[in-house]
């Protein structure tokens, strides 16, 4: 791993309310590859929105930086896209989905002729070519989010960021769109950090596997998921390896909780 | 089949107001109360007339006015709410004043606006345009901030241009507020339309109304009163078919109210 990391936290920091206000997380060092995929998982309420918030440039940490493809970032970086967990709040509800997935293309010097490639290359990989002028509210929740994934390749990022993104979906919509993950992440060669409450989905998704936990927030440990190849619902998660990794995660989660007051202040 | 349904659907809205007609017609028929003349004779007087030369001399001036004002509060009020949402300091500031200058009723400031603008048609559209701006205002500020955070996250996420960020998000997202507002302006308007009119104009329907009851020509009065009503109706409709237009995204369920 010699080249440019394509995500870098350096000893990121965020306290709330100033100097004597509420430590969410600290200290934070993580270096992520080109095309890696990442997840970072603890539990609800440790700060993980915030450290996604970070990444994506909408929020300054209080300490440290972020640096995506070795750049320093102060404002939303051009080659990051975010994807978070409530798509029925992300989608502009008075867009069509052909328009919302074109909204970010536009206006940056794109030809028309190359936004609609995109729009539709972006929207037949998620499945949704026929889908492109119905309103979101008309689409379920799990075409939603699709929709907002394919608003997300459609901008080619380098980068994607995914907070919780399939947390509000229905168990079998959640399997489908973890597979589409995989499959997109290797046909098109992005990083992907994903955020997430999920042991499982984690591991599943994941060639490393980022603890946080404790309060403040720091990074408790970093799991590699030693499974190769093309990974599958049913064969990985009997996998050895698998059950091992997740075994692993979950202590790593459970020490991190009750640690968590020791360390708090 | 949707059309029977349709007509079944008028027919039942508009039998209520047929039939209270014809007992008006009949009732009155025999009326010899110089203030309440025969509906046949407020009928003769309206086709003479708002079919005749007062349409272009009362009716043309005031709803030319109408439409002005209401333009000028539309632009302002729009305008504004934009720009005090996309500055939230300025807008906190404003608001308070914003709130005093709805609270005055548009009515009372006809005196000066009329020393200002003149008593020509500047002072009534001055006079429409000032009733009716700050609901449009107020409501599209309102609208732009009451648009959920996380929408504004995904648009400075993906770094949408200002521009875009303008047409694509931020007005559509308060339109179904602003709708509100304009409907209210509507209102707002037609009646400093009539008052501003009553109050110094030398033309238009207000000043028709006025002068007709000054003279007792009172079958005149009332096809005033009457030819008011329509416009005030006829502009409830015609702007909820604007309305639904401009939120043709919304679900039907929600849509469309009132």
């Amino acid at each position: 791993m010699n080249a440019t990391p394509a995500v870098q936290l350096r000893d990121l920091g965020v306290t709330y309310g100033g100097a004597t206000g509420r430590e969410v997380l600290r200290g934070i060092d993580l270096s992520i590859a080109p095309n890696e995929i990442v997840c970072i998982v603890g539990h609800s309420g440790i700060g993980k929105s915030t450290l996604i918030r970070c990444i994506a440039g909408l929020q300054r940490p209080t300490t440290g930086e972020v640096l995506i493809g070795g750049t320093a970032i102060t404002a939303p970086p051009a080659t990051l896209a975010l994807v978070s967990q409530d798509y029925g709040r992300t989608l502009m509800p008075w867009l069509r989905v052909g328009e919302n997935v074109r909204l970010p293309l536009r206006g940056v010097g794109l030809a028309r002729a190359v936004q609609d490639e995109r729009v539709a290359e972006a929207l037949s990989v998620v499945g949704l070519v026929e889908a492109a002028r119905s309103y979101p509210w008309q689409l379920s929740g799990g075409m939603q989010q699709r929709v907002a994934i394919a608003r997300a390749l459609a901008y080619r990022p380098q980068v994607l960021l995914m907070d919780e993104p399939f947390a509000s979906v229905d168990a079998q919509t959640r399997a489908e769109l973890e597979d589409l993950l995989l499959t997109l992440q290797r046909d098109l060669g992005i990083t992907v950090v994903l955020v997430t409450h999920d042991v499982d989905e984690s591991v599943y998704l994941s060639d490393r596997v980022v603890v946080v936990g404790g309060r403040p927030a720091l990074v408790r440990e970093i799991v590699e998921v030693p499974i190769s190849g093309v990974r599958d619902q049913l064969t990985t998660k009997a996998d050895p390896a698998f059950i091992a990794c997740r075994t692993q995660v979950l202590s790593s989660i459970q020490a991190s909780k009750d640690s968590g007051s020791a360390v708090g202040g | 089949m949707r059309v029977l349904a349709g007509l079944r659907l008028l027919l039942w809205e508009l039998w209520l107001p047929v039939a209270l007609v014809v007992v008006w017609w009949f009732v009155s028929a025999s009326s010899t109360s110089p203030y309440f003349p025969p509906l046949s004779r407020i009928w003769e007087a309206f086709v003479e007339n708002w079919f005749g030369p007062s349409f272009r001399v009362d009716v043309v001036p005031s709803m030319t006015n109408l439409a002005l004002g209401l333009a000028f509060a539309l632009v302002v009020g729009v305008g504004a709410g934009l720009l005090l949402a996309l500055f939230p300091l300025a807008g906190e500031i404003a608001e308070p004043f914003l709130q005093f200058f709805r609270a005055i009723p548009a009515l009372a400031v006809l005196p000066a606006l009329f020393i200002l603008f003149g008593t020509g048609s500047t002072g009534n559209v001055a006079a429409i345009a000032f009733g009716a701006v700050w609901p449009i205002l107020l409501n599209t500020l309102d609208g732009i901030r009451s648009i959920h955070p996380s929408v504004r996250l995904v648009a400075r996420s993906y770094r949408i241009r200002p521009y875009l960020l303008v047409t694509n998000v931020l007005l559509p997202g308060a339109m179904p507020q602003i709708t509100v507002g304009i409907r209210t302006s509507l209102a707002i308007g037609v009646v400093i339309m009539v008052g501003s009119e009553m109050y110094v104009s030398t033309a238009g329907i207000g000043h028709f109304v006025v002068v007709a009851q000054q003279t007792f020509a009172l079958a005149d009065m009332w096809s005033g009163i009457l030819l008011l009503g329509v416009i005030g109706y006829a502009l409830n409709v015609g702007y909820g078919v604007i309305e639904r237009w401009l939120l043709r995204w919304q679900p039907r369920s929600t849509s469309g109210s009132k």
